[in-house]
C-alpha cells in the first residue's frame, strides 16, 4: 500500500517511518506542516524546516503546507497537505508517530477517516522505555531540539538519545513525572540519522533561543 | 494461556491494535499467544483458557465480509472479550445488527452495573464507524444509546465497543483473572 507519513523530523515520526518500510508498506511521500505558532498543541516545531534535508537523504518526495498554527483551524491545513499528497502521489493511508496523544491522533483519525484513507499508528500506546530502546538499537542517532519542561533546561539542547539519556529521564520520571520519551511535550527531538538515511546529517552551526525551562535548538547542516 | 485474535487486514495495524494487548499480558506475566482469525482450527481453540478479539481501525471491515470464519463462537464454552471490532463479531454471530454511529476519541460512559471492574462514570477511548444492537441474549451495562459493554445472560462472553487497551487497562485485567 502506498502510504504518507506525516513527519516532524523527530524521533516517532522517523520511527513510524521506519517501521511501515520494515513491514513493505510503500512511503511514497512525507508530509510536514510548518507551524508559525510555536506553542502549536498538533505540530513540532523545533527543527521542522530541516525535514528537507530529512527528505533529501531518504530520497522521499516532501508535502509541505505551512500553517499560522490557530487551534483547531491548523487541522484544515493539515487536511490540505493530506489531500495534496493523495492528488499527487495515490496514497491510500496516513502514517503518524503518535505514541499517546489522544489530542492529536484523535484528530487525525477524523480526517483519515473522512477522506476514506487508512491511518496507521505503529507506535500506539508503546511503552516509552521499549521505545527508547528500540531508537537506539536500531542505531537512530537523535538529538534534543527543544525542551519545555522544568527541570529540563538548555544543557538538555543536543544531547544524544544513549543509554545515559535514559538514566537521566527515568530518573526525572521518578522526582518530577517527566515523560521518559517526551510524550507530555516535555522535549522535542531531531534525527541525525537512521537506517532509511543514505548519508549521516551533521550539524554544522546552532543557535539557541529561550529561557529558564523552555528552549529550542535551530540547527543548520552541513 | 490467553489466545490474542488479530482481524486486522493490515499488518502494519497489528502494532496498533493487538501489540498494545499483548504488553498488557506481558506486563502482568500473564501467558498469551496470537493467531490471525483465520487460522483458528479446534486445536489452537482446546490449547487456550480464554480468548481476547481484538479491535481494528476505522476503515478495515474485512472481518466482517468473512464471519463464518466466527462461527466456533456458538459453541465455545470459555471466556471470551471482543474488543471493538471483536464485539461487532460476537455481536453478529449472535444475531444483532449492525448500525452506523463514528465516535472517536475520549468520551465518558456510565456504568450502571459492575462490569469486569469498571463501575460509574469512566473515561473510554473510542474509535468506531459502527456498532451493534444486540439481541436479547446479551445484557447492556451502560447509560447509552448504543450498545457499549454487553454480557451474554448465560456465558461469560463480554463485549466493549471502546478500547480499553488505550483506556481501563484494568478491565483487560480483570477478564484474564476471571
Amino acid at each position: 500500500m502506498k502510504v504518507g507519513v506525516l513527519f516532524s523530523g523527530g524521533k516517532d515520526s522517523c520511527y513510524a517511518t521506519f517501521i511501515a518500510k520494515k513491514n513493505d508498506y510503500e512511503i511514497s511521500c512525507l508530509i510536514s506542516i510548518f507551524s508559525e505558532n510555536k506553542e502549536s498543541f498538533m505540530f513540532h516545531t523545533p527543527c521542522i524546516e530541516r525535514v528537507k534535508e530529512q527528505a533529501r537523504v531518504m530520497e522521499i518526495p516532501l508535502v509541505v503546507v505551512k500553517t499560522k498554527g490557530e487551534k483547531e483551524k491548523e487541522l484544515n491545513d493539515l487536511e490540505k497537505a493530506i489531500k495534496k499528497a493523495v492528488k499527487d502521489f495515490g496514497i491510500k493511508g496516513i502514517v503518524t508517530g503518535a505514541v499517546e496523544s489522544v489530542y492529536q491522533s484523535s484528530r487525525i483519525q477524523k480526517i483519515c477517516n473522512k477522506l476514506n484513507l487508512e491511518c496507521f499508528n505503529p507506535l500506539w500506546q508503546k511503552e516509552q522505555i521499549e521505545l527508547l530502546n528500540d531508537l537506539i538499537k536500531n542505531k537512530f542517532e537523535i538529538i534534543i531540539s527543544g525542551v519545555f519542561a522544568y527541570p529540563l533546561d538548555e544543557k538538555w539542547l543536543g544531547r544524544k538519545i544513549d543509554k545515559n539519556f535514559i538514566k537521566e529521564v527515568l530518573m526525572l520520571r521518578n522526582k518530577f513525572n517527566v515523560s521518559p520519551s517526551g510524550e507530555g511535550g516535555e522535549f522535542e527531538s531531531f534525527v541525525l540519522n537512521c537506517p532509511l538515511y543514505n548519508e549521516k546529517l551533521i550539524v554544522d552551526s546552532f543557535e539557541d533561543f529561550g529561557e529558564k525551562n523552555s528552549w529550542s535548538r535551530e540547527i543548520r547542516l552541513k | 494461556m490467553i489466545l490474542i485474535l488479530n482481524v486486522c487486514k493490515e499488518k502494519l495495524h497489528y502494532y496498533e491494535f493487538v501489540k498494545p494487548v499483548e504488553d498488557i499480558l506481558r506486563n502482568l506475566k500473564i501467558d498469551f499467544f496470537v493467531k490471525n482469525y483465520l487460522e483458528v482450527d479446534k486445536d489452537i481453540l482446546r490449547k487456550c483458557d480464554k480468548v481476547i478479539i481484538c479491535g481494528t481501525s476505522l476503515r478495515d471491515n474485512c472481518f466482517l465480509e468473512n464471519l463464518d470464519s466466527f462461527n466456533w463462537i456458538k459453541d465455545f464454552d470459555k471466556p471470551l472479550l471482543g474488543i471493538c471490532a471483536g464485539m461487532q463479531i460476537i455481536g453478529l454471530i449472535f444475531n444483532g445488527k449492525l448500525k452506523q454511529k463514528s465516535e472517536v476519541g475520549f468520551y465518558f460512559e456510565n456504568f450502571k452495573k459492575e462490569f469486569l471492574g469498571l463501575n460509574n462514570k469512566k473515561e473510554v477511548y473510542h474509535l468506531h464507524n459502527n456498532w451493534i444492537e444486540f439481541s436479547s441474549e446479551f445484557e447492556e451495562f451502560c447509560d447509552s444509546k448504543i450498545n457499549q459493554a454487553v454480557k451474554h445472560k448465560h456465558k461469560d462472553f463480554f463485549g466493549v465497543l471502546f478500547h480499553p487497551e488505550v483506556r481501563q487497562k484494568d478491565l483487560i485485567k480483570n477478564f484474564c483473572l476471571l
